[in-house]
């Protein structure tokens, strides 16, 4: 760590990176309007926002990935203009994803010194001295990784720390988590924020990107707020609390995005006891009824994905009891699920649910081909006139029923898969992220289609989100997962965020941890 | 991603354009005009070209081999591939001509034929969807084994067969309305296949497979089934080639039909059909047959040695293939 020690000896109040007017726009969207950030030496940045805000696009333009169409960067006084990913790694800026970006067969001295391992007399590759240069690095920085060790037999917090160890090792000098906390444990998480102290008084900087405002107070000296792809403001820290910061990220209050919900909930539909998916799910008891959005929430790894794939048969999973529309009933398949009239909404729209290659018509007809067929043939033309309607009634905006579906925007797609699970017509729903990937008014609008769906069409919605508003805005009853069971029931009067979220974390770590391991 | 907010609520009535697009047609169109100025080439410097010979010898040619790549069509659709066409002509064509031989009914040897085939497939099918052993690897085994079993069947020998009765002998030389029956047999697979894919829930299931096979299951399709429908029909279409080609030839070679998988699959790949699966369609594979066949016999009449022909087509092969990928990655910017 040469270039830390030479550091030192500059200001602590050195600018290292400043980004100015910022901005980014994709068809039909604006990413980044007149973004600004400063960071300083050994500074921990926070910057926070609600998904979809902005974050990911500047984040993109600071590991050189995208450029911005306008505004400027200027790293440690040199302007940068149209920086490519590898002259941004020169620069000593280092992003490190949600994706780990390593590569898990190796070991850790390998992905430390990836393309550069220590080369002995006729260029062979000279083992021992690129394991004891790892674990020198390693000991430096106070991590208790064995070098030797295979990247997949390591935790996912040990992964980081080599990801930190190697972009370190590469003299970053800024570097960027996003969402860590996304794959970390409580206590991970506390052993990272030892890192970053200990890092930042070495003079290192971080911009640290989480929507957990109890990280951000826990680690940050400064937080920017981002909203809609503008900067809401940039504060220190102390001038700051939870809900002064919540009421800059969302800049309007739940009723105004969330649709009024006209409560007419009827009959249990699907009732689940006992399923069981080995080290998965653990006896997961669940009801909903017509008429109910209900929302499941929890970390990441908490089981929330899984459980909607058990209860669609994708998955093989095993419940005790499994009772739809009051009568008992094995769902082994998918297919069987959408006979029994229960669709899944799968979370990466891309790889599980479009059919992006085909069109808006094929897309939202293909789970029930009967509708558009007569006498076992398929009728173009009653698939059209389907499609069209379907369309009307979504507003999904698309030149027409003919246009691909790789053509539409997120929202969009996500507006196909609703139409296609109506013309299957399902009235169980299962959905997953009903909102990632989705700007901001067309999430308006699926919000408003669920809520239309669950009040006038007396359809059973599960809707699993990582979006904490989102649960709250919309469900009438609120699950929370944690290690693949249910740990908290909620009404929808007496959630609040920090309840669902305690629950989601729950009391003792250890077994969070440990779960974590097991997910792997 | 592109903004479509204005135009979203009332879509326009179909136009021929749209219709035509929805058919594949004016995908396949750019392949028309490849084709005619071929024919154009040809018949300026070599009117020999548009000898009826010359024609109906193209013709059915472009017919032989493009029976298995209609089957082959349907499999790429998947993202799959079939690798085993080429040796399932020669199983079926040994024992056909064995059969005919001992003076067997003509009757069963098609039947005999045609199950050859669609088994051969079959077993393709099951070991692929069941044994999830990848298509690429599955069919090259079959192509082995059934290279092999033509060999031990014949001894390694071509087998003559006795002058045929004249209905199997019509098979491969006869006419109809003036085309020789293969063309005919050829025509005939092509329209099923157009509308098995068009207008079926079978073929609509092989392009929702091929684009994205969780979300095929996930919605609901048989996806194992769907797949072991391709190989099975890609089979079954080899054992009919086997009987056409062996009418044809008056012989049983086990060398029968050896690289016709790649002929069928650069006619497929040709016509427009992507490898990675879900796009492309019978229109096109007919113009590939066609253009494959037709730059063949060009190059025939212009003298190219045979060696040279193999450089150029492989040529042809690697530039439709990039053309393909260009016309991707083009649409995937967008």
């Amino acid at each position: 760590m040469e270039s830390g020690r030479q550091a030192v000896q500059e200001g602590a109040d050195t600018v290292v990176l400043s980004m100015g007017g910022i901005s980014k726009r994709y068809p039909g969207v604006v990413a980044l309007d007149d973004v600004a950030l400063t960071l300083r030496r050994g500074e921990v940045h926070g910057l926070v926002s609600e998904n979809g805000a902005g974050k990911s696009t500047l984040i993109k333009i600071l590991a050189g990935a995208i450029h911005a169409d306008s505004g400027e960067i200027v790293i440690a006084g040199r302007a940068v203009d149209h920086p490519t990913p590898a002259e941004m790694h020169d620069y000593g800026i280092a992003v490190i994803y949600q994706e780990l970006m390593l590569a898990p067969h190796l070991t850790v001295a390998e992905n430390l010194f990836l393309g550069r391992l220590p080369r002995g007399p006729l260029g062979i590759i000279d083992w021992r001295a690129a394991h004891r240069q790892a674990g020198e690095l390693m000991d430096r920085l106070g991590f208790r990784v064995d070098p030797a060790a295979r990247l997949d037999q390591l935790s996912v917090a040990q992964r980081q720390m080599v990801e930190i160890a190697s972009a370190l090792s590469r003299n970053a000098r800024i570097v960027v988590l996003d969402e860590p906390s996304a794959v970390l444990g409580g206590s991970e998480l506390e052993r990272l924020f030892e890192i970053i102290r200990r890092l930042s008084a070495q003079g290192v900087s971080f911009i640290y990107i989480s929507h957990r405002l109890s990280e951000v107070f826990a680690i940050c000296d400064n937080v920017t707020v981002l909203r809609d792809g503008r900067r809401v403001g940039s504060r220190p820290i102390g001038e700051v609390d939870p809900e002064s910061l919540i009421s800059m990220m969302v800049g309007r209050t739940l009723a105004d995005i969330y649709p009024a919900r006209r409560r007419g909930i009827g009959a249990p539909v699907l009732s689940v006891r006992g399923l069981n998916r080995p080290r998965v799910l653990h006896g997961i008891d669940l009801d909903v009824r017509a008429g109910e959005i209900l929302g499941i929430c929890g970390l990441a790894g908490s089981g929330r994905t899984e459980l909607l794939r058990a209860l669609m048969g994708a998955d093989r999973a095993a419940a005790s009891t499994y009772t739809l529309r009051g009568r008992e009933r094995r769902i082994a398949t998918p297919a069987a699920a959408i006979r029994e009239r229960m669709c899944l909404l799968p979370e990466d729209r891309k790889t599980q649910g479009c059919f992006l290659p085909q069109s808006v018509a094929f897309n939202m007809t293909i789970a029930r081909l009967g509708k558009i067929s007569r006498g076992g043939m398929l009728s173009h033309a009653t698939e059209r006139r389907i499609a069209t309607r379907l369309v009307q009634r979504l507003k999904v905006r698309t030149p027409g029923p003919d246009a691909l579906v790789h053509q539409l925007s997120g929202g969009n797609q996500q507006k196909c898969l609703i139409a296609r699970s109506l013309n299957a017509e399902c009235d169980i729903l299962l959905i997953d992220e009903p909102t990632r990937g989705v700007d901001v008014g067309a999430k308006r609008e699926i919000y408003e289609l669920l809520a239309q769906l669950a009040d006038e069409e007396h359809a059973a919605i599960v809707m699993v989100s990582s979006e904490l508003p989102e649960i709250l805005g919309l469900s009438d009853r609120i699950l929370v997962m944690r290690d693949g069971r249910i740990a908290g029931r909620f009404e929808r009067d007496e959630a609040t965020e920090e309840k669902l979220m305690a629950a989601a974390i729950g009391a003792g770590r250890p077994a969070r941890e440990e779960a974590v391991h097991a997910a792997l | 991603m592109t903004d479509h907010a204005a135009r979203s609520a009332s879509p326009p009535a179909p136009t021929l354009l749209s219709r035509l697009r929805r058919l594949g047609a004016l995908r396949a169109s750019g392949l028309i005009w490849v084709l005619l100025l071929m024919i154009i080439v040809a018949v300026i410097y070599k009117p020999t070209f548009i000898n009826p010979s010359n024609l109906v010898s193209v013709a059915r040619q472009t017919a032989l081999f493009g029976i298995v790549a209609i089957g082959m069509t349907m499999v790429i659709l998947t993202a799959g591939i079939d690798l085993s066409v080429g040796s399932i002509v020669a199983v079926a064509g040994v024992v056909c001509a064995t059969m005919l031989d001992a003076g067997m009914p003509i009757w069963s040897v098609v039947i005999v034929g045609l199950l050859i085939g669609a088994t051969l497939g079959a077993i393709n099918g099951i070991v692929i969807v069941i044994g999830r052993v990848p298509p690429f690897i599955m069919t090259l085994g079959m192509m082995v084994i059934g290279r092999g079993l033509a060999m031990t069947i014949s001894g390694g020998h071509p087998v003559h067969f006795r002058e045929a009765a004249e209905s199997f002998a019509w098979l491969g030389q006869g006419f109809l309305l003036g085309l020789p029956v293969p063309v005919w047999v050829f025509l005939l697979v092509a329209a099923s296949a157009f509308f098995v894919l068009r207008y079926t829930p079978f073929g609509r299931n092989i392009y929702a497979v091929g684009s994205n096979p969780e979300a095929a299951r996930l919605s609901g399709i048989n996806v194992g089934a769907t797949i072991f429908g391709v190989y099975l029909i890609s089979g079954f279409l080899a054992g009919l080639t086997a009987l056409v080609m062996i009418s044809r030839l008056t012989v049983g070679e086990p060398v029968l039909a050896t690289g016709l998988e790649l002929e069928a699959i650069a006619m497929t790949v040709i016509g427009g059909t992507s490898l990675f699966g879900g796009e492309g369609g019978v229109i096109g594979t007919i113009l590939g047959a066609a253009i494959v066949t037709v730059l063949a016999n060009m190059l025939n009449l212009f003298g190219v040695s045979p060696f040279t022909q193999q450089i150029v087509k492989g040529f042809i092969i690697v530039a439709a293939v990039l053309f393909e990928t260009y016309r991707r990655n083009r649409n995937s910017a967008k």
